[in-house]
């Protein structure tokens, strides 16, 4: 007979690190349908491209690190990193911008701090803040959705201006700014509010396309709520701290400033909240922790989205909140059992 | 009696799991009783605390109940024949600890005749409470929770300090054990018994006596022997069934809602624990005058033919009880033995060791599940469920991380030792890191390194004793000499003439000279001399009968 000297638990785990990258892919599905459907099938292409581009990465420098290759690419870590990096691109982006940006994320973001586990920073997001910053004005062509312009860039098309083949230019009719964007640059300009949303991007709700994409993201948030890959806390602290700072500005000056259910369902917020913020790696561990870094990542979001220079902050947001992550969780730790019981009486 | 409805506000514990019970297998059957073996393995040592010394010798028969082994320390408990036999040795034998060690064992070839040590009832109603104890510790009663913590000392502490509440803890909340849950519902009086004993030593305002709500034929069985008792305040609480509430201070805090403060017990805040088990084996020790000679052991897992619950003789080797249960379920098939329960319980060497006092359960899993060793694992995503389920709060994962670095001062920094290895974060982690492996691994490093620093700091402050005690020797002596040169700068001019060179030679023989003159040498004394006229008298007849006696020869 045989037995193994292993010390217990003997039962066999409850969940796996696979299973959770799974449940995350899955949540992204319908928010990435949504996605496809009202800006065309560019953000699939991406969102390919940066899969295939990521587990080459990573399998290169598995390899040059001595770590075996097959078990760690096929926790799908790297997979749910690419997704999300290529979500952040704009729906049309040249091959290289998805190789470079997704090369920052796997080999700075990721591998250099020693891989899955051990980076402090969002990798996603320092992929994409790094081709913010280089090639600004790639990222930020942006168009619009098929329900306004009525015609969309195919599969072929989008396939070959990916590959270089073909100029984009000759859909500049269709380019224009995302509707946070769109919504800053005009009330800088002193346009109330009310004529802003007369403009057709913004719809009967918020903004064509964006909102539903933002109810698909928060379904998808749901499900991962559901499966327990993420807690509440998180999504709930950046979801209600941004409603209440545009709330509460609103309430101040509804003509110049934006709804909370604008900053609610534009943008990122929804994604960023459920799928980009509770990246366990670089989010804050305790309970109280969590709450305390959603809040902050809301704020900063506002913050930018506001007085920033840019139209959206969610990126900027989660890498300034991942910095602040060690001191969150140094000053939320639990009580633990036993210890100060004298003040556990008194409650 | 007590008749009127009775609630308790019950507190949730922190962390924990639910769990598959997989408690219904070996429960399928009633308490049925082990034949005897052919022979007896039994560890001198089942019990914290120190070992025990053999009190008979290879050749002696014994009797059932006699005692074999004991030891004068009040921390120990004493060892009985199991049984009537013949010792056959005194040696080291694979014995169950998670080392796999050998330990020395007292061998008995078991005779079959169960002959019983004959002995007097003890008239239970008169006595002092200080004799109670003693008849607990003579009985070899050990905490059968699986502790094995003696018994005695537990309750004479817990005697001395006053307790409020008595908890009596039948929750078994491990997967797979079911003994307990059989013996409440097969030898409920006895658990009352001894709940009784307790009541009167212990003297509490109140006692609750907690079961998982996932035993009802065993909350149904105390319920209704409490109610044709008259214990009075005693009440039985069906627990919610989450993992590890069967944990003394996971107990106390679902019960009372109070914790054990850090470093203190349970009758520090006037509670004093007891496992149903050990209330059995006290009312067999005081109402049937009988130690502590078996126990009853689940035989559980999917390895096994026919789990189930047995009645067995201390030092029962496992593969007679294996036998007993139908073999295993395939005789080919790669196994597992784990003594305890999934969660906690450890690994056996073989099938070759014997049930001791803390055998609560015999696992028997067809394979190992988690068959990891640490660095062979994924890299923590600090997810943090392990700090979700942890029932002392801690942070696993700060823990995992600085006990991998090696950095134990933090380890402790995070309360290393509040965790109770329960292994509920082992379970929930998704990189299935073996975290409580970490954790143990980092406990005996610390223990180990304090050990060393002890060691060492008596070393040194030896070391330094030594070198001041030669110090002071050295000073002691310097002093002497200036003394003893000043003095003879103070005696040299009056021993010498004025104007002489001072010669040594010269000076010392003139000192022996002088000496020599100074006591002119007289002849000692004699003992015949000033004889009174008796001793006279006496020497003339030993003298004259010595001559006679010379004459006679000649």
């Amino acid at each position: 007979m045989t037995s193994v000297l292993v010390s217990s638990p003997y039962i066999s785990p409850s969940s796996s690190l696979r299973r959770l990258m799974i449940n995350v892919n899955i949540g992204l599905i319908p928010g990435t349908l949504a996605y496809a459907w009202f800006f065309g099938v560019g953000v699939i292409i991406n969102i390919l491209l940066a899969i295939v581009f990521a587990l080459a990465y990573e399998a290169v420098i598995l390899w040059l690190r001595k770590k075996p290759v097959i078990p760690h690419l096929t926790d799908y870590s790297a997979v749910v990193a690419a997704w999300l990096f290529a979500l952040c691109l704009p729906m049309h982006a040249p091959w290289w911008l998805v190789a470079v940006g997704i090369g920052f994320t796997m080999i700075a973001g990721k591998h250099l701090y020693g891989g899955l586990g051990f980076n402090p920073f969002n990798p996603a997001m320092v992929g994409y803040v790094v081709l913010l910053i280089s090639f600004p004005l790639e990222m930020t062509t942006w168009y619009l959705p098929i329900a306004i312009s009525g015609e969309s860039i195919g599969l072929a098309d989008s396939i070959a201006y990916s590959l270089g083949l073909a100029d984009i230019q000759q859909w500049d009719a269709l380019s224009s700014a995302t509707p946070l964007d769109q919504f800053k640059t005009l009330s800088g300009q002193n346009i109330s509010a009310s004529e802003i949303r007369l403009s057709p991007v913004f719809g009967n709700f918020v903004a064509v396309g964006w909102e539903w994409i933002a109810a698909c993201w928060f379904i998808g948030g749901l499900w991962l709520l559901y499966t327990r890959t993420i807690k509440w806390q998180i999504p709930v602290a950046v979801l209600g701290s941004i409603s209440l700072c545009a709330l509460v500005f609103y309430l101040y000056d509804p003509e110049r400033i934006a709804s909370p259910l604008f900053h609610l369902f534009s943008g990122a917020i929804m994604l960023g909240a459920f799928f980009i913020a509770t990246d366990p790696v670089t989010a804050a561990t305790t309970d109280k922790g969590r709450i305390a870094y959603g809040i902050l990542i809301g704020l900063l979001v506002y913050l930018i989205r506001n007085w920033g220079g840019y139209p959206d902050g969610i990126a900027f947001a989660v890498l300034l909140a991942n910095m602040c992550v060690p001191l969150i969780d140094y000053y939320t730790q639990p009580r633990v059992y036993g210890v100060n019981t004298d003040r556990s009486d008194d409650e | 009696m007590n008749t009127k409805a009775w609630s308790i506000k019950l507190h949730p514990m922190y962390g924990g799991l639910q769990l598959e019970d997989h408690k219904t297998g070996s429960l399928t059957q009633g308490l049925q009783q082990a034949s005897l073996p052919p022979q007896l393995l039994l560890p001198l040592k089942q019990h914290i605390g120190v070992t025990n010394k053999a009190l008979v010798r290879p050749g002696d028969r014994v009797l059932r109940g006699q005692l074999i082994a004991d030891s004068s320390s009040p921390i120990s408990s004493p060892l009985h024949a199991p049984t009537s036999g013949w010792i056959r040795e005194i040696a080291a034998h694979p014995v169950p600890h998670p080392s796999w060690q050998s330990d020395t064992c007292i061998v008995i070839d078991v005779d079959g005749k169960d002959e019983v040590l004959p002995s007097h009832a003890v008239d239970t109603q008169n006595l002092s409470v200080t004799k109670f104890i003693k008849l607990i510790h003579d009985a070899g009663i050990v905490g059968l929770g699986g502790a094995s913590f003696p018994t005695s000392p537990k309750i004479s502490r817990g005697d001395n300090l006053g307790i409020e509440t008595l908890i009596i803890n039948g929750v078994e909340c491990e997967p797979y054990i079911t003994c307990d849950d059989i013996l409440m519902q097969t030898y409920t009086d006895e658990v009352i018994n001894g709940i009784a004993w307790l009541q009167r030593i212990l003297k509490p305002a109140s006692t609750l006596i907690g079961i998982e709500d996932n035993k009802p034929e065993a909350i149904k069985a105390m319920k209704q022997a409490l109610s044709a008792g008259n214990l009075d305040n005693t009440h039985v609480v069906d627990i919610p069934t989450i993992y590890p509430s069967g944990g003394e201070k996971q107990l106390i805090q679902i019960l009372t809602g109070k914790e054990i403060p850090k470093a203190k017990l349970a009758f520090d805040i006037g509670l004093f624990c007891q496992n149903v088990g050990t209330c059995a084996a006290i009312s067999r020790a005081l109402d049937q005058n009988q130690p502590l000679i078996s126990r009853i052991v689940t035989l559980s897992g999917d390895g096994i033919r026919q789990p189930g619950n047995w009645e067995v003789r201390l030092g029962t080797p496992i593969s007679h009880l294996i036998e007993l249960a139908g073999g295993y379920l395939d005789n080919q098939a790669r196994r597992h033995l784990v003594m305890g329960g999934p969660m906690m319980g450890f690994s056996l060497s073989g099938d070759q060791v014997p049930i001791v006092k803390a055998s609560n359960n015999i696992l028997i899993m067809q394979q190992q599940t988690i068959p990891q060793a640490p660095g062979d694992h994924a890299e923590c995503i600090r997810c943090s469920r392990c700090a979700d389920v942890c029932p002392a709060q801690l942070l696993p994962q700060q823990l995992y991380w600085h006990a991998r670095a090696g950095a134990y001062d933090k380890t402790e920094e995070f309360n290393l030792f509040d965790c109770i290895e329960c292994g509920c974060c082992s379970t929930v982690c998704p990189s299935e890191i073996p975290l409580v492996q970490y954790y143990r691994t980092a406990k005996s490093e610390i223990r180990a390194a304090q050990q060393a620093k002890f060691k060492s700091d008596r070393a040194r402050i030896r070391f330094e004793f030594r070198e001041k005690r030669l110090l002071l020797r050295k000073q002691q002596e310097e002093e002497r000499r200036r003394l003893k040169r000043e003095a003879l700068k103070k005696k040299i001019p009056q021993v010498l003439n004025d104007d002489s060179v001072i010669d040594p030679v010269q000076a010392a023989l003139a000192r022996v000279k002088a000496k020599k003159q100074e006591q002119p040498v007289a002849n000692p004394p004699k003992n015949t001399t000033n004889l009174s006229a008796a001793q006279q008298r006496q020497i003339k007849e030993a003298d004259a009968r010595r001559r006679t006696a010379h004459e006679q020869r000649a």
